[in-house]
């Protein structure tokens, strides 16, 4: 027997000269996992916001039906105090604070404004219990990894009796094992009572706990499916408005000399000295080539690539790097660039755009000598450029005058492909380039993905995304604890040899 | 001024041909808010020559108002590339009280022979600026020690040099008048003067001061020069963008943002004119904003300045050698510290132990009110002048005014204040 417990009719919400709800409807019962789906931008958060009360009740349209009663909400504290939850998709922990002190942070139990620590870590340890994780209350927040902060967020969220929890994109930053474990907590959660709404671009995950998917597109509702038609392809079909017969591009590889080789690469820890995090790899990249490094969080396979790039991680680095055979010299950002190196950053908000400034300005900004004679900028060739590559990567903004930190997350991958595009390297490396991104941006990416490999350069691809590299990658080398652990045609390759690459390495390793 | 408008001229303005009529509204709005500033400036310059009875644009008054306040607008225009770096310079006044004292000391006291003459004296200081800028600039760069506690240290330390070189509370000089002309000379009328209205005669035989009516043609000539320039790269700019098939903020919008300005310009120009003509601080001054303007908005070094400012590591990631730039940026501050203690030396005549005291604050004032923000990356040199003139003026008006120097204080802390307060409600806003 259920019943529904949310119920959102005719949502409309309008910013400035952008509708960015029209009529969504949302109908949630009561213990289930209810998946949103959509493309970035397709109004998910916007919903979510509108539900949790971010965006007070008379900014927008339509009406809220929570446990049968028409709610008003003013703020976030009027939805938490009926029991609805949201967990960002930022963490909000103070990382100096410890795990009590967050779970109960602006909540604390307190007599007269003076804290009762004991009773507060006495409830932190039984809410620790339920999510699952084995911490001593007092840690601080800064020494757990992501995969913990997560947990201690949703702990966080019991701390107020949540009945219905709303979690945005919760393993986007999590690695294989720790989604898994946060997938099962939600199915635990479940068999609680407790409803959730998961907003996910992941479609296995979907898949996997889901008991209804609302699918999403350009704010409207397209349709809710039941957990017996739940199916990738109908998902896809629906969030991108066309059928995605095929998820990746085809092309056909014209693969020609060795461009980049790196001998025996070794990178130690840049704070804890003695530890080595690379140990002796060795990769080659050839010309019109895509090579993939596939391999588990935390294999190094980030700090290889930025080692690599001007030794922007990492230190006492040694090994040797051959641009078509002859050693050059990276240990600055500007020489690799120079010798036709890019990299593009799996964090494009730290560490690949001026989010304050706009298209036009961080899409010159690793080449500034390609729009300025004697130093100084030539302001339409700036602008001509721009709109080229507005145009070559599909950015899809009112102009290239738009500030990019206003952008979505597919349209600022592409802004941060284009500034190393107009670098015009002969090697790329991309490193967790669909992250974060939506179905049909994806696509785009490895539509151009493929362009530039078949303009003959050698492009060298970071994924997590075992699909995605099998789908777009000539050669795969697999990294585990700082080692190449095996090499193969991804012809011959599957997910299973992967990960079977990966455990027996694991297994040499130890 | 706004955000949207970082380096880049047409920033803000510019749209692609694709874009609809109503692009013209947004323009005119948009432009509102970045001339928003400019309007307050002349708002506040009209509220004084009320309330000072019309002194406020009298040609003296004129001539005084840039002598007290071109050391603040010349230490702006560095600081306005600290902040926008992410950074904070509190050790200007300071350092230039020590090169005020430095100076003198040069100039007067020292035995140097030649080497005290005015000119070489003033080279001297401004490589020893330099080198103050680059030795705090260093621990900030390559060593990441905040700014602020580094030009704190600096500011004591610097304050403390000064007033043991001038021996405790004395004061040196008086400085050699071709020294005091940085500051209170005019440029020499090498076309003559053109008198529209002779000077009445007295009885006795004296012309009575004030009567009569002469012009010193070599500043109406610059004058109407600057403007000429000024519409004709307009002008170009505007050419030029039209024929790239890009278009230009609208027409009439252009040309009355060229005659408001021009008219404001040239009304100076002939005031001062009137009297003896462009101070030389003022044309210092006013070399020195162009070249800043230029190099924040043309030049690669600008450019990576603002992209350090907004994102660090993005900057870093994309080739910019961060630690370099920030060096030179403390070098430069340092340079124009130097020469803004010069320029407050020359106004007194002398080096005392308090000068400079205190401005680190009204330059990081002006540079504030003029819309840059304190997280870096946004700011402007029009911004920061305009800002540095907004608290001139105020200064200005309000001792003529005969308002007490405490409530001066109190004034402009209000306006700094509601400067921001409504700069960020404008962009939270839009």
């Amino acid at each position: 027997m259920t019943s529904t417990i949310l119920e959102m009719r005719d949502i409309t919400k309008t910013f400035p000269g952008v509708k960015a709800l029209s009529n969504v409807n949302l109908s949630v019962e009561e213990g289930e996992i209810h998946a949103v789906v959509g493309e970035n931008g397709a109004g998910k958060s916007t919903l979510m916001k509108v539900l949790s009360g971010v965006y007070a009740s008379g900014t927008y349209d339509g009406a809220i039906v929570y446990r049968g009663e028409e709610c008003h909400f003013k703020g976030i504290h009027d939805s938490e105090h009926k029991g609805i939850v949201i967990i960002h998709q930022e963490l909000a922990l103070v990382p100096m604070l410890s795990i009590t002190e967050n779970i109960f942070l602006g909540n604390e139990h307190a007599r007269y404004g003076v804290i009762d620590w004991d009773a507060n870590e006495t409830r932190t340890s039984a809410l620790l219990k339920k999510v699952g994780l084995k911490e001593d209350p007092k840690t601080l927040i800064t020494n757990i990894g992501v995969g913990k902060q997560q947990l201690v967020e949703i702990a966080k969220a019991l701390s107020k009796e949540v009945k219905l929890l709303i979690l945005d994109e919760p393993t986007a930053s999590l690695s294989e094992k720790d989604s898994q474990a946060l997938l099962d907590l939600l199915l635990e959660f479940k068999r609680q009572g407790i409803t959730s709404i998961l907003i996910s671009h992941k479609l296995n995950e979907v898949n996997r706990v889901a008991d209804k998917v609302t699918i999403i597109r350009d704010g409207r509702t397209i349709e809710t499916l039941a957990k017996k038609d739940i199916s990738e392809d109908r998902i896809i079909t629906s969030m991108v408005g066309r059928s995605l017969d095929d998820r990746y591009p085809p092309r056909e590889p014209d693969i020609g000399e060795i461009v980049l080789q790196v001998k025996n690469w070794s990178v130690y820890h840049p704070i804890h000295a003695d530890r080595q995090v690379i140990k002796g790899i060795d990769i080659n990249v050839r010309k019109g080539e895509v090579v993939g490094i596939a391999g588990l969080m935390g294999a190094g396979r980030t700090e290889f690539a930025m080692s690599l790039f001007g030794r922007s991680y990492g230190r006492r680095i040694s090994g040797e790097v051959l641009l078509k055979g002859k050693p050059i010299d990276v240990s600055s950002v500007s020489k690799a660039v120079a010798h036709g190196i890019a990299y593009v950053t799996e964090d494009r908000k730290t560490y690949g755009l001026n989010l304050i400034d706009h298209i036009k300005h961080n899409i010159t900004l690793a080449n500034l000598g390609g729009v300025s004679r004697h130093s100084v900028i030539d302001d339409l060739r700036e602008l001509a450029v721009a709109n080229e590559y507005k145009a070559k990567t599909n950015i899809r903004s009112s102009s290239v005058y738009q500030m990019t930190g206003n952008l979505s997350g597919g349209n600022q991958q592409k802004v941060v492909l284009s500034k190393w595009l107009f670098a015009n390297p002969e090697v790329l490396i991309l490193d967790e380039p669909t992250r974060g991104i939506d179905v049909g941006a994806k696509y785009e990416i490895y539509t151009i993905i493929a362009r530039l490999a078949s303009e003959g350069r050698a492009i060298i691809v970071i994924s997590s995304e075992m699909p995605e590299l099998l789908g777009i990658t000539d050669r795969i080398y697999v990294m585990n604890e700082g080692r190449i652990v095996g090499e193969m045609a991804a012809s011959d390759a599957s997910q299973e040899k992967i990960m079977r690459a990966i455990v027996r390495g694991e297994g040499k390793a130890s | 001024m706004s955000t949207e408008s970082a380096p880049g001229p047409q920033s803000g303005v510019a749209q692609d041909l694709q874009q609809t009529p109503r692009v013209a509204v947004s323009a005119l709005v948009t432009n509102l808010r970045e001339y928003g500033l400019i309007l307050a400036l002349i708002a506040i310059m009209v509220f004084f020559q009320f309330t000072t009875s019309g002194t406020l644009f009298k040609p003296v008054n004129l001539s005084n108002l840039v002598q007290q306040n071109s050391f603040i607008i010349v230490m702006a225009l560095g600081m306005l590339l600290v902040i926008v770096s992410g950074h904070i310079d509190l050790s200007v006044g300071s350092v230039a009280g020590f090169i005020g004292a430095l100076a003198a000391m040069m100039m007067v006291i020292w035995p140097l022979g030649p080497l005290s003459n005015p000119l070489v004296v003033s080279v001297i200081c401004l490589i020893v600026g330099g080198a103050i800028g680059a030795a705090q600039g260093y621990w900030i760069a390559y060593h990441r020690i905040p700014s602020f506690i580094v030009t704190l240290a600096g500011m004591l330390i610097f304050r403390g040099i000064c007033q043991a070189l001038l021996g405790g509370g004395s004061s040196v000089g008086p400085l050699p008048p071709g020294f005091k002309a940085l500051s209170s000379g005019f440029i020499p009328d090498v076309i003559g003067s053109l008198t529209l209205i002779p000077p009445v005669v007295n009885a006795a035989g004296k012309t009575i001061v004030g009567s009569g009516l002469t012009l010193h043609m070599t500043t109406i000539v610059i004058g109407l020069a600057a403007v000429l320039a000024y519409a004709y790269f307009g002008l170009r700019a505007r050419r030029s963008r039209e024929r790239h098939g890009y278009e230009a903020e609208p027409f009439t919008l252009f040309v009355v943002k060229t005659l408001v300005t021009s008219a404001l310009a040239l009304f100076l120009v002939y005031q001062f004119a009137t009297y003896r003509g462009l101070p030389i601080v003022l044309m210092v001054m006013g070399v020195l904003i162009a070249l800043f303007v230029f190099v924040t908005k043309r030049m690669t070094i600008g450019r990576r300045i603002y992209a350090m400012g907004g994102n660090a590591k993005a900057a870093q990631l994309s080739g910019i050698k961060t630690e370099r730039l920030t060096l030179m940026v403390f070098i430069n501050m340092g340079v124009l510290s130097a020469l803004g203690g010069l320029i407050i030396a020359a106004r007194l005549g002398q080096a005392v132990p308090a000068a400079g005291l205190g401005s680190e604050l009204d330059v990081i004032a002006a540079v504030f009110i003029g819309g840059a923000s304190a997280m870096g990356g946004v700011g402007q040199v029009i911004g920061a002048v305009v800002g540095g003139f907004i608290m001139g003026v105020m200064n200005n008006g309000m001792s003529i005014m005969g308002v007490n120097v405490d409530w001066q204080q109190v004034v402009k802390g209000l306006v700094l204040l509601g400067a921001v307060v409504f700069d960020v409600y404008n962009k939270n806003k839009g």
